[in-house]
């Protein structure tokens, strides 16, 4: 897997690219926490546009993203989702909590 | 009568949760599946082969056998280890049980893998080890359509 990151403001975009799974979930976590610790991005805009493959472990680790942000004020957002990772998006309820938006822009007009 | 089967044995490291999903899409090629059908299979072998790895070993190492049957169009997956086994089953496949919350996973492997694939058997044995075995029926659709057709 690929990550790209990339700070607008108070944001920091994450773009993935390839598979989130198990093996890949600690690389994300522990990218992110890294920059988060730097205190200079409140919010997180995750571009899933360019991920082909994603299971209940990268769910596991974005809701582990969502609540360590959302308790310090900041949001979690996602965007450019493909039909398969949206399926199970909204199979997991997590679409409940994480706004989608279709591109980074829309995003982080929002934020 | 079995058209077709593979057996595959490998070590429960994390690496080979994409090579198990690889093996797998390509065995299942030859039933020509839609590619919805192909991420239903690799998404479901993933849970299961993941599962192995952290719960089943506990993240030590053991060995994972994946077996894969093709009948007609019905692809049946097993999924087998010889570890921990599970205590409580019922429990095990609620949407969001998780007994390791502290590793961030979200209690959806089975709920995944029931709604993604036909049927899902689980035998599992506390201290012995654990099968998942899966049915799936492929080109379920186009196979409908060549009838009315
Ligand atoms: N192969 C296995 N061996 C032992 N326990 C398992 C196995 N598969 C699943 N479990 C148990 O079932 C629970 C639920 O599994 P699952 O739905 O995949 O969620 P998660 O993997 O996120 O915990 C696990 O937390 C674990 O306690
Ligand atoms: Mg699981």
């Amino acid at each position: 897997m690929e990550i790209e990151l990339k700070l607008v403001r108070k944001n920091l975009i994450v773009r993935l690219k390839g598979e989130l799974d198990h093996h890949t979930a600690s690389c994300f976590r522990e990218e992110v926490e890294r920059e988060f610790e730097k205190e200079i991005a409140q919010n997180l805009v995750l571009n899933l546009g360019e991920l082909t493959f994603m299971d209940s472990s990268g769910l596991g680790v974005i809701l582990g993203r969502y609540r360590r942000i959302t308790e310090k004020g900041g949001k979690v957002v996602v965007t450019n989702m493909q039909p398969q990772v949206e399926r199970l998006y909204s199979l997991s309820g997590l679409q409940k909590i994480i706004p989608h938006y279709r591109r980074e822009e829309e995003a982080l007009r929002n934020l | 009568m079995v058209q077709n089967f593979l057996k595959l044995e490998i070590p429960s490291k994390s690496e080979n949760e994409s090579l198990a999903r690889i093996v797998i899409s390509a065995f299942a090629a030859q039933l020509d599946p839609t590619i919805e059908e192909i991420s239903d299979l690799k998404i479901a072998v993933s849970e299961a082969v993941t599962n192995a790895i952290i719960h089943a070993y506990d993240s030590e190492e053991g060995i994972i056998y994946i077996h894969a049957f093709l009948e007609e169009n019905k692809l049946t997956l097993e999924v087998i280890d010889h570890g921990m086994g599970i205590e409580d089953l019922e429990q095990a496949r609620q949407p969001l049980f998780t007994t390791k919350p502290e590793l961030e996973r979200s209690g959806m492997g089975f709920t995944i893998m029931e709604s993604f694939m036909d049927k899902v058997e689980v035998e599992s044995f506390p201290g012995q080890g654990t099968t998942v075995r899966m049915v799936k029926e492929i080109n379920k659709n186009k196979k409908v359509q060549s009838k009315e057709g």
